[in-house]
């Protein structure tokens, strides 16, 4: 009987064609991407060998380490945000609409399926100062504010990219985490409240302990997920104003194919890789711990 | 599900007092309304407002106020978008991409799943930590050399990048999501349909797969919005531009119109959102459950 599991045969039917493409498109181009980094060129002008040169140049070059901390700065300022929003909107479906939130999950749910570029040209016309002037602008008149050029000034640029992120992606998080506390047993629930826990102490000392694992894989879910961040930054800013909203992602981009330079675009790339290592290593000791606990 | 014990425990005490709980029950509950009042506003006004913005005349852009309604209900403006703009062949590209990419990753994807997962030979588990590795890997780790590939068997100018590379983006989160869901079968169904006489291949095609029916569409409806909402392979490839794909497309919308022709962007936006909204609303159910659980697991 388990003979029949060990059909090498099958195996190699079944596994050769994903293997095939996923070695052939994904794993020899990280290790050539590698190489890259101890050379200089492009496919059009040829390579050349020049050790460490680009690694130096990484730690030297502003602009790159602007890109690294913008990254950074990004990913934990969004992990947080979204993940708070999630879990107050999660919260919120539980205990306030309980089983009246499919419709309002819904809803919330829509940005995350819409196309990037479309929210974001959304979003910029609603933020827009000039030739027209866009809704935020004119409320911000009556309240009595200035125009602002929103998305031309480096810090409301920063804010607008989160705004619209969070705005894109707190549905995803609300129902992650929602069917995370769905999960929680109804008797404890029930015993906490008849031992007369009710509003913030219940959710703080029974619903937050019992849904600390799925808001921890939720955090690095996101912090992954944020610091890969390109679509919404190339369609809202394109990394501007000047180079203020430009992350480790768009920087390489940039200069691969704007500047053609492979290997220094290879090895920014390579910085973004052990930056999302260092993460996942992080997951996977904390999702152990959650194992044996 | 949360209803049930809150009702049971407030009836007892509700009950000597009956006529005033109900109205402060409910006034309390104001401001909780309000509140998801306003996230649902935030959620859906934006997308009402560029719904209204696509029937309107540059005129009215310039000069009216952003609340005013379109003077006119015509389809001027997304005419304009499929004629002029090339909406329609941005729709097509993105079309002939995704789909042949998604059906070489779903069946790529389950039978080296159940390779991975069912079969048993040595060095399964690191060949599958092997595929979880590239969910991690961010995608510019393989742009360069990729396109320095493309370029030299001359296939630069074809869709055939954008559908090889999504073939291999998707593999990895469709192989994991599959063999964690064939994790769940019984390992008796597999000793059962083996006793009955089935081969290798009918447990296959004829055992597994429809056990995993629901998961498979789950990962195909992920793999889908991944696929289709994708920016940076598609602008990394895309060299022509009659092969961009619809957000290649949009983002060159505002540079085609010189960012001044608003109708027509609008329009195109429309169409963009409110078309995977159409087909978000039709699949429904399907998706938050599978997004949810594959996220869950994964």
């Amino acid at each position: 009987m388990e003979k029949l599991f060990r059909n090498r045969m099958a195996t190699a039917v079944m596994l050769t064609p994903a293997l095939a493409v996923y070695t052939f498109v994904m794993v020899i181009p990280i290790m050539w991407s590698v190489t890259y980094t101890f050379q200089s060129g492009n496919a059009i002008s040829g390579f050349e060998f020049v050790g460490f040169s680009n690694w130096i140049e990484f730690f030297q070059d502003d602009t790159a380490i602007d890109a690294l901390l913008f990254t950074l700065r990004y990913a934990v300022v969004m992990t947080v945000l979204q993940v708070a929003a999630g879990y107050g909107l999660a919260l919120f479906y539980i205990f306030f609409l309980q089983n009246k939130s499919s419709l309002v999950r819904t809803t919330i749910f829509f940005p995350v399926i819409l196309p990037t570029v479309a929210v974001a040209l959304m979003f910029s016309r609603m933020f827009e100062a000039a030739p027209t002037e866009g809704p935020v602008n004119t409320i911000l008149q009556w309240l009595g504010g200035d125009l602002t050029d929103f998305l031309g000034t480096p810090t409301t640029a920063f804010w607008i990219v989160i705004a619209m992120d969070v705005w894109r992606s707190m549905g995803f998080y609300a129902v992650l985490l929602y069917a995370g506390l769905v999960e929680i047993p109804q008797d404890v629930m029930e015993s906490a409240r008849i031992d007369g826990a009710s509003g913030w102490k219940l959710v703080r000392r029974i619903v937050v302990p019992l849904s600390l694992p799925v808001l921890l894989s939720a955090l690095i879910f996101s912090i992954n997920g944020t610091l890969k961040v390109f679509d919404s930054i190339v369609a809202l800013t394109n990394g501007g104003p000047g180079t203020a909203t430009t992350p480790l992602t768009l920087y390489m981009f940039r200069t691969s194919f704007a500047y053609g330079e492979y290997g220094y675009g290879s090895t920014v790339a390579f910085v973004l890789t052990i930056l999302c290592l260092i993460v996942t290593v992080f997951i996977f000791r904390s999702l152990r711990r959650d194992v044996t606990e | 599900m949360t209803s049930a014990p809150t009702t049971t425990a407030a009836e007892p005490r509700a009950r000597g007092r009956r006529s005033r709980r109900p109205l402060k029950n409910r006034l309390r509950r104001v401001p909780g309304w309000i509140g998801i009042g306003l996230v649902l506003l935030t959620v859906v006004y934006p997308m009402l407002w560029i719904l209204m913005g696509s029937f309107k005349t540059q005129p009215e852009f310039l000069s009216e106020p952003f609340w005013a309604l379109p003077q006119q209900w015509n389809f001027d403006n997304y005419v304009s978008a499929f004629v002029d703009g090339g909406l329609g062949t941005y729709i097509r590209n993105s079309i002939i991409a995704v789909f042949p990419a998604l059906a070489l990753v779903l069946i790529f994807g389950s039978a080296a799943a159940f390779a991975l997962q069912v079969l048993v030979w040595k060095g399964r588990s690191v060949v599958l930590i092997l595929f979880l590795a590239g969910i991690m890997v961010p995608t510019q780790m393989i742009l360069l050399p990729l396109f320095t590939v493309y370029y030299q068997i001359g296939i630069t100018s074809t869709i055939w990048p954008l559908i090889i590379t999504y073939t291999a983006i998707g593999l990895p989160l469709t192989v994991f999501m599959l063999a964690t869901f064939m994790r769940g079968i019984p390992r008796e169904v597999f000793e059962a349909a083996t006793l009955d006489g089935a081969s290798i291949w009918r447990i296959f095609a004829n055992v597994t797969l429809p056990l995993v029916r629901n998961a498979i569409f789950t990962v195909a409806l992920v793999q889908f919005f991944f696929l289709w909402n994708d920016l940076l392979i598609a602008l990394t490839f895309v060299t022509s531009a009659d092969l961009r794909t619809i957000q290649v497309g949009l983002l060159n919308f505002t540079g085609q119109y010189g960012a001044v022709n608003y109708g027509p962007l609008f329009a195109g936006i429309s169409v963009t959102v409110f078309g995977t909204l159409a087909l978000y609303i039709f699949l429904n159910k399907k998706v938050m459950t599978g997004l949810t659980s594959g996220a869950v697991k994964g």
